[in-house]
């Protein structure tokens, strides 16, 4: 839900439910990192309640597009993250069986490569 | 995206230790929630008593079936809302009937007694519905439409608790505890059973710098004062000796080395803002590895439901 002016939308404050400082400070993250914002912040109203406010004011644009784009911008990141970390598990599990096979093997030439 | 490295430096069945540099704070402390109270995970919920004779109380024995891990991955079941039958692709039945005779010693009740049952609940409800439905099967408390063991995933590995020798009860002789135990999925926000993880967390690297050299009988006395051995002596020959910091990564941030007077200003400690170590410990239902994954991929998944209101 978008709570702002009707006349200027570059600045408005979202109220997202069911949401808490997990996914809103993650957001207020990339929004800072956005050069066309000028002051972005979450806070929560209550702490039973959950419910987070997402205060985003930009040069111009407007502030739904900029909210858009910064999950857009944390949805890549974390694809990235997944990527890399994938790719980190296989190469530990890849080197850990080498040296498994050459503890193993008494000869010292069989080493197979990956 | 400036760069961004993973290093994994223990990898077991049960915890992986972790190290990702370039990530900011915010990102890592989400993953970590979610690591903690947004995967979903199976544990009991429901637990259907005939009998308990036991010293302990339906209650608490309920409490303590609901936090044993069960070996399954959760990925293969639905949630189940409360308008929701208890069918084959979202409930676990399990069945614990244990019975201690007269004249025979204590009986420990373990984890292992609790025995799958793949075609669903035994135990028949009582209903008012007289003579016409006395022909086909007696309604028991769930639908199962067909039996948990055919599907693949379970054919030749049973559902059970991941550990066997978790102590659930002790009975005396002529005691008796027969129960029926349904589990369903479930996140760890509602409740602290349903985490799959026994704990994650993150620590950032500490960084230890020499600001000025450190020589000879300081450079000693340095070595011993920390109690986890970062520094190591170098010998740079002519009996003359520096330290050096060598496992700044074993540091705990004790600050023995500058609690005496004159060592503020040749040793400095500060951690490192975007190198995280991450430990994650998996209670068993998925491999620490497979958790992260599912973690990251809820984040994203948040990020789309944000996208989707917004637009």
């Amino acid at each position: 839900m978008e709570h702002g002016s009707f006349t200027d939308n570059s600045a408005a404050t979202f109220s997202l439910t069911e949401e808490d400082h997990t996914l809103a400070n993650a957001v207020r993250f990339t929004l800072n990192q956005d050069p066309r914002v000028t002051f972005c912040g979450y806070s929560i109203p209550h702490p039973s309640n959950a419910r987070v406010n997402i205060r985003v004011q930009t040069t111009g644009d407007p502030a739904r597009e900029v909210l858009k784009d910064a999950c857009q911008d944390l949805m890549l990141m974390c694809r990235h993250v997944r990527s890399g970390f994938d790719k980190a598990v296989e190469d530990f599990k890849a080197s850990n069986a080498v040296k498994a096979m050459k503890i193993d093997s008494q000869d010292s030439d069989s080493e197979e490569s990956e | 995206m400036p760069l961004f490295i993973v290093e994994v430096v223990r990898l077991t069945e049960e915890d992986m230790e972790f190290d990702m540099i370039g990530i900011d704070a915010a990102i890592a402390n989400a993953f970590r929630r979610i690591l903690i109270a947004e995967l979903p995970t199976m544990a009991i919920e429901k637990v259907l008593i005939a009998n308990n004779t036991s010293v302990v109380q339906d209650e608490v024995l309920a409490h303590r079936l609901g936090l044993i891990p069960i070996s399954v991955d959760p990925r293969l079941f639905e949630y189940m809302s409360e308008n929701d039958q208890p069918n084959e692709k979202n409930t676990i039945v399990f069945k614990l009937h244990v019975h201690c005779k007269r004249g025979s010693p204590r009986i420990t009740v373990k984890s292992d007694e609790l025995k799958w049952l793949p075609n669903g609940s035994e135990l028949i409800k009582e209903s008012r519905k007289v003579a016409s439905d006395s022909a086909s099967k007696p309604e028991t408390y769930t639908s199962f439409s067909c039996s948990q063991d055919t599907l693949p995933e379970f054919a030749n590995n049973p559902i059970a608790p991941k550990y066997p020798d978790i102590i659930i009860s002790k009975l005396g002789p002529g005691q008796e505890i027969e129960l029926e135990a349904h589990a369903v999925k479930g996140m760890g926000k509602t409740h602290a059973k349903w985490s799959p993880v026994a704990t994650a967390w993150y620590r950032m690297l500490p960084e230890v710098v020499l600001l000025e050299e450190v020589e000879d009988d300081l450079a000693e006395g340095l070595k011993s004062k920390c109690p986890v051995n970062v520094f190591d002596i170098e010998d740079l020959g002519k009996g003359k000796k520096r330290a050096t910091v060598a496992r700044p990564r074993a540091c705990t941030l004790c600050r023995e080395c500058i609690r005496d007077e004159e060592w503020e200003k040749r040793v400095a400690i500060h951690r490192v803002k975007d190198h995280f170590i991450f430990t994650i410990e998996s209670t068993g239902a998925l491999p620490p590895e497979v958790l992260f994954t599912e973690a990251v991929k809820i984040l994203e998944d948040k990020c789309e439901r944000v996208i989707t209101e917004l637009s």
